[in-house]
């Protein structure tokens, strides 16, 4: 239940949304733009999102799209998470979709909506960090395309009145070597202890975490330091750690030190599953 | 002109399309159960976790506490009234899938997807599925053999009586 009133609007395109927005913001009103809706719905009953507007973009053919061509895949922002599972275009993509919430949320709960969320774990954006992936943002200044990196930064950076279309990525990373392992605090239902994605790609291991800080993100620095092999496996690992981005993460799901020893193991079984374990300490 | 927060919308419930008036911010839950006298659909958590609000939509199960009525105008929704005599309603009996029964609902809407669209499920489908129910009286194991008997049937035992 939503406690404040909104109006409903559900545009046939980008450019309609797009104005929409506008001419409810001149209005006065505050628009949000609405994907599967799980999140607003569920911030709004606790007072902790308001607006006058909602603005419905699964209706948007882009923002549907599904589509494999011989270079990239595009996602589209509107896709439910249950929808990429099933399609599976992507296999670390679907091993992150398939680890947010449930199989019935799922069914609701969006690609951009879980990239452009507040809740911070937002581990479907994992895959695209490491795959150098591209954005395709609109607004009122038309439609463009940029890296993720320079428009996700610990959370997604639009300005007003623009939103997340689709998500493109180079087709080679799909067939890439990858991990995907989500820990929680108790069984197979919940929020991530810790989250680690990882891509192999020209002998080079990348990382991706979510649920260490409260954002998640990939950092050169950890993956300098994961890669350096002339340093015994420890030391390598010892030293990715020292490169995490602060805080890490202390709360009732795990302590700041509990999840630094789960991340810890993780790593080890990242280089021992994705065979970067060459050093001269060797894998102990 | 200001635009109304509230408005007439029709809602293809069961097979039939019902005129309902309602807020924009009215959940798909409150409609079927305070505007169409629908309770079959339960408010549990309201929050998306517990999974005793699950209906259909375009036969696929949807939480309803966190899907707004007017997004379903053009899609057609079966909530457990629009079940009858189904396979998975009478496996629920025949293995004493419930207790207190106010999960039951919604576990039947999501498990009768499961069967319609995993007709060849295996025990790693069932669980990804029947995790998004809870049942506080803990009758797990008897749901998934209701459940694991349907579909050591399939499709010999008629399941076509649902809209």
């Amino acid at each position: 239940m939503i406690p404040f009133e909104i109006t409903y609007h559900r545009p046939r395109s980008i450019a309609e949304a797009v104005r929409l927005f506008d001419t409810l913001q001149q209005q006065g009103k505050k628009p949000l733009y609405y994907g599967g809706g799980t999140e607003i719905i569920t911030l709004s009953r606790l007072h902790l999102v308001a607006a006058d507007a909602v603005i419905d973009i699964k209706h948007i053919p882009e923002c549907r799209a599904l589509e494999s061509n011989p270079h990239e895949l595009v996602l589209g922002a509107a896709l439910p998470l249950a929808a990429l599972e099933e399609a599976e275009p992507f296999p670390l993509l679907t091993k992150a979709a398939s680890e947010v919430a449930d199989r019935t949320a799922r069914n609701q709960i969006t690609l951009g909506g879980n990239i452009c969320g507040q809740f911070f774990y937002r581990e479907t954006v994992l895959p695209f960090l490491l795959s150098d992936s591209q954005a395709v943002i609109a607004g009122k200044d038309g439609v463009r395309q940029c890296s993720i990196h320079d428009v996700f930064q610990r959370h997604i950076r639009l300005k007003p009145g623009q939103f997340l279309v689709q998500m493109k990525v180079d087709r080679s990373y799909a067939s890439l070597p990858h991990f995907h392992r989500k820990r929680r605090k108790q069984g197979k239902v919940g929020y991530p202890l810790v989250t680690a994605a990882a891509i192999k790609k020209d002998g080079q291991i990348r990382v991706a975490l979510s649920g260490m800080c409260p954002f998640p993100f990939r950092s050169t620095e950890v993956e300098e330091r994961l890669n350096a092999r002339h340093l015994s496996l420890h030391d390598r690992i010892a030293g990715a750690i020292r490169a995490l981005p602060r805080p890490i993460l202390n709360d009732i799901e795990g302590s700041a030190a509990y999840r630094l020893f789960v991340l810890e193991q993780m790593l080890f079984d990242i280089i021992e599953e994705l065979g970067g374990e060459e050093t001269n300490g060797g894998l102990h | 002109m200001e635009a109304s927060t509230k408005c007439e919308m029709q809602l293809l419930v069961n097979g039939e399309t019902k005129s309902v008036v309602a807020r924009h911010a009215d959940t798909l839950l409150f409609v079927l159960r305070n505007e169409l006298g629908l309770t079959g659909a339960k408010p549990g958590c309201l929050n998306g976790d517990c999974g005793a609000c699950t209906v259909l939509v375009d036969g696929i199960p949807i939480k309803s506490c966190m899907m707004l009525a007017i997004e379903t105008v053009g899609k057609a929704i079966t909530t457990s009234e629009g079940l009858h005599n189904t396979a998975i309603q009478r496996a629920f009996v025949e293995h004493f899938a419930f207790q207190c029964g106010y999960c039951t609902p919604g576990f039947i809407m999501n498990a009768f997807a499961l069967i319609e669209r995993h007709p060849d499920a295996d025990d790693r489908i069932i669980q990804e599925w029947l995790e998004s129910n809870i049942c506080r009286c803990t009758s797990y194991k008897e749901i998934e053999a209701a459940v694991k008997t349907v579909l050591a049937n399939h499709p010999s035992i008629p399941n076509d009586d649902h809209f």
